[in-house]
């Protein structure tokens, strides 16, 4: 017995210095992702700065009770969800498309021309986009209302005011801002496709399209399955610099543009309810993870070797 | 597919031509309205053709310029900061778990794998960052929230660690008397290039475009990066002016805040769309990565 627990401490001792080299992520992991668990007590709390995190007053389910009561749950949670479904089905869709599409182009400068500039809008950051979409929609001088609707006599339409036009623009600019990533995922998935297939398939008098259908999109198949899955399993999750960002934080819009994640923050830094901003982020995160088990256990199910664990 | 006919050539060429002008159009308007007089703004709104070009906004961002330069310092600082320090700690982590009967091995790694599943949420982060480690208005601010590393990322090295550098290679190297860290250095790294350039560019380009631990935990003018200072001049146009010195906003007249903001953004999308072309081979690997197995 002596013996074996000698040998073990040889064992962990030889490879101490893997340990060591390990050390400094892991202690970065504690501090960033496991430290913040304790924190969630404050959803539980209302807090007060003398109190500090653990000695401010417990109150329960309170935080929670007031967020269901208000509107604000049903607002940011119907939101959250339907501004991610729009994403998943058009964006999809829109980059199986272009993805097609962008592998019948010929020549090398051209393809790299057409990738390159697909990847400009994935590439910037949410904030210059921000500005790119107020050079559009600005009142006084947005390209819109002064190079499109007036010289054809029409209105000038305050677009930051009016909540019916967000959800469109919205999805246009995500659209704009996240097609050239996915279109990669698509793009090196079909490049991979055996060309003899699509050989035998002319041979055979098979026409574009119906190379398109039963070729191209059975191939594709396991890949849409996958990233669509994956993306429902974050979707109580939203892009807040999309949220905040691009509707530049209008008090009108709230309403309409008002996810979980612009609501955790107005609550934190702006209104400093600390318990309510907790107890929202709490629900955000236990929500999602579930939806995370359960977009992996299906796609466990459909292509395993895609499955996340 | 197979099969050239003419028309199909000229559906391709339309679509990406489309395409192109689709993704091109907002910046050409950003670039374009730049370089526009300030009154030909304010007459026409931003265009594509304006009546008049002129520099005003670049004019006045030259005068101003110390903020500009300052937090582009600031944001090549942190991203040079950060990547190395994120690369090496990643690295190194995801070395240890590519080592074969490294004890707790599977612990170690479902620690890593967990950050992916669950998080605390916004709220406690910032609470644990601000009364525990009082990051408040320091650079580190800008560094180690969120951004050092992407347990995805580590995982993906793991796996080109162990498929892609042979044991006996290892072996080899150890039998020559090389440390562990040696082995790592000399041996490992040497042989995982490709992929230790494309997880450095993704880490990176998320500190280049990080706007939001800038607007969590810096207050002070002086600590923020371009990002930062583009979102704050989007929520108030004012607000170079009000930074800079009053003497010089009397003697420069008028401020052309219309162009100006379209020459702030510029100045911030510039650098890194110009440098695209030289890092893309690494940039679409590394989107690329792991995301699908084919």
């Amino acid at each position: 017995m002596g013996k074996g627990k000698q040998k073990k401490k040889l064992h962990l001792k030889k490879f101490l210095p893997i340990y060591l080299m390990m050390l400094p992520a892991i202690v970065y992991l504690i501090i960033n992702n496991y430290l913040p668990l304790f924190g969630i007590v404050l959803a539980f709390k209302e807090y007060t700065v003398s109190g500090g995190i653990f000695g401010s007053r417990n109150v329960g389910l309170r935080n929670f009770q007031y967020l269901f009561q208000t509107r604000d749950a049903w607002i940011i949670t119907r939101n959250t969800l339907l501004y991610n479904v729009a994403f998943i089905l058009l964006g999809t869709l829109f980059s199986i498309f272009i993805a097609i599409v962008m592998s019948e182009v010929q020549g090398r400068r051209a393809k790299k021309l057409c990738q390159t500039v697909t990847l400009y809008p994935y590439l910037i950051s949410i904030v210059v986009t921000a500005y790119l979409v107020n050079a559009f929609l600005s009142t006084e001088t947005g390209f819109i209302n002064t190079t499109l609707r007036r010289p054809l006599g029409m209105e000038e339409i305050s677009w930051y005011s009016q909540a019916k036009y967000w959800p469109v623009i919205l999805v246009l600019v995500y659209i704009w801002k996240n097609f050239g990533y996915h279109t990669i995922l698509y793009l090196s998935n079909l490049l991979g496709i055996d060309r003899g297939f699509y050989e035998a398939a002319a041979l055979d008098g098979a026409t574009r399209w119906q190379q398109i259908r039963h070729i191209t999109l059975p191939f594709l198949k396991p890949t849409i399955i996958t990233l669509t899955l994956l993306s429902v399993g974050r979707i109580f999750y939203s892009d807040f610099g999309l949220f905040y960002q691009v509707p530049m934080n209008a008090g009108a819009l709230v309403d309409i543009t008002n996810t979980i994640d612009t609501y955790v923050y107005r609550g934190l830094m702006q209104l400093g309810d600390i318990g309510m901003s907790a107890a929202a982020g709490l629900y955000q995160s236990m929500v999602g993870f579930v939806l995370v088990l359960l977009a992996n256990f299906v796609v466990k199910k459909v292509s395993a070797e895609n499955a996340l664990f | 597919m197979i099969g050239k006919s003419k028309g199909f050539r000229i559906f391709v060429g339309a679509v990406m031509t489309l395409l192109v002008v689709i993704c091109l159009f907002p910046f050409l308007i950003l670039f374009v309205s730049s370089f526009t007089a300030e009154e030909a703004l304010i007459a026409n709104g931003y265009s594509l053709f304006p009546e008049q070009f002129g520099l005003d906004a670049y004019r006045y961002l030259f005068k101003n310029a110390e903020m500009i330069l300052r937090s582009y310092g600031v944001t090549i600082a942190v991203t040079v900061m950060g990547t190395a320090l994120g690369l090496a700690i990643s690295l190194l982590l995801a070395y240890g778990l590519s080592v074969k009967n490294l004890p707790f091995r599977n612990a170690i790694a479902f620690f890593l794998f967990f950050t992916m599943l669950f998080n605390g949420g916004t709220v406690p982060s910032y609470m644990i960052w601000t009364q525990v480690f009082h990051i408040k208005n320091t650079m580190a601010a800008l560094i180690f929230p969120r951004l050092l590393v992407f347990a995805f990322y580590v995982i993906v090295s793991r796996t080109y660690f162990q498929s892609n550098i042979p044991e006996e290679i290892k072996e080899a190297a150890k039998i020559d008397g090389a440390s562990e860290f040696q082995i790592f250095g000399k041996v490992v790294l040497p042989m995982a290039v490709p992929i230790v350039v494309s997880i450095g560019l993704m880490i990176g380009i998320s500190y280049w475009n990080d706007w939001i631990n800038g607007l969590y935990y810096v207050t002070d003018t002086k600590l923020y990066s371009i990002q930062q200072f583009l979102n704050r001049m989007l929520q108030d146009a004012r607000f170079l002016t009000t930074n800079t010195s009053g003497v010089e906003m009397i003697t420069n007249g008028t401020v052309p805040t219309n162009g100006l903001k379209m020459a702030i953004a510029a100045i911030g999308a510039v650098p890194i769309m110009v440098l695209l072309p030289f890092f893309q081979k690494y940039y679409v690997k590394g989107l690329t990565l792991g995301a699908v197995k084919g």
